[in-house]
């Protein structure tokens, strides 16, 4: 079974990167971009089949390492 | 006073933190990451600037989880002290010995410049010497040294008197200028600047020297 995590910082959090991507947008010409948030994509292969017991362990990996939640949001995905 | 300093795949001012202590006369023992035990006796250990595991991920969370973190978590639970410097700073953080989040820096950009600090606290074994109050320099050389901390937290610290330095003028964003926290038992201190940096002419300043007096003289009996 394979998991995909998306990482995101929370909403209201200043996303530095994301802004240089916006003002670079910017200067190719792409007008309208209000807003750009820079994240994270992770896959994981896991030898788990039960689909309750994968995403309980992929969101345990999301708590002690994928993510830092003080600033961070995640999502898990079973693909 | 005993010291240990731990050397990350990439760390670059391990061997600087080491000469810092050195040259207040501390016996230094160098740790690798992969040591699952610290040495015996130790009175401070130190994580040093630079980088660690390539930052993948986000600064410092590799080495938070490498073996000898686990080693550094259990000395600082016994009541260890512990100088974490840049991306020391980063990786106690992502091991969860000091509050709060190391973010990029607001302006995007590396900084990497000599910067007036201004001590908060002379409580800690680690800002006796320079005391409450004094304006000193030291370099900063980073990129995720937006500390960033919510209104709680910030209160928190602030009430507990665990801001030890902060920027007189804020390179990166930092919630609250904040460029140094300690623990809650005032025995971890986390900061970006470098202290080791700046213990002799030859480097630019020295201003960074009475760190590494304050931990003597509390190590040693005068």
């Amino acid at each position: 079974m394979k998991a995909r995590v998306q990482v995101m910082l929370k909403d209201g959090v200043l996303d530095p990167q994301g802004e240089a991507v916006r003002h670079a947008l910017g200067t190719l010409g792409f007008d309208g971009v209000e807003d750009v948030r820079q994240g994270k994509v992770i896959e994981i292969a896991l030898s788990e089949t039960d689909a309750d017991a994968a995403r309980a362990r992929v969101t345990e990996m999301c708590e002690r390492l994928l993510a830092n939640t003080v600033i961070e949001k995640y999502e898990v995905e079973l693909l | 006073m005993k010291a240990a300093v731990i050397t990350f795949p990439g760390s670059n001012c391990d061997r600087d933190l080491a000469v810092a202590f050195e040259a207040q006369g501390a016996r230094v023992v160098r740790v690798w990451h992969k040591e699952t035990e610290l040495p015996a006796g130790l009175d401070v250990v130190g994580l040093p600037g630079g980088f660690s595991f390539g930052d993948y991920l986000r600064c410092g969370a590799i080495a938070a989880r490498a073996p000898i973190a686990q080693a550094v978590a259990a000395f600082a639970g016994r009541g260890g002290h512990v100088l974490g410097i840049c991306n020391g700073f980063q990786v106690l953080i992502e091991a969860g010995l000091l509050p709060g989040a190391l973010m990029r820096n607001a302006g995007i950009k590396f900084v990497c410049r000599n910067i007036g600090l201004r001590v908060e606290t002379a409580q800690s074994a680690f800002t006796a010497q320079w005391g409450a109050g004094a304006d000193i320099t030291l370099p900063v050389a980073h990129h995720d040294g937006n500390y960033t901390a919510d209104a709680d937290l910030v209160a928190r610290l602030r009430g507990e008197d665990r801001v030890a330095l902060r920027y007189r003028d804020n390179p990166n964003g930092s919630t609250d200028d904040i460029a140094a926290i300690l623990s809650a038992n005032r025995r971890v201190l986390g900061m970006m600047p470098h202290p080791e940096r700046a213990i002799s002419p030859a480097q630019g300043g020295t201003d960074g020297a009475a760190l590494f007096r304050s931990l003597m003289d509390a190590f040693v009996p005068a």
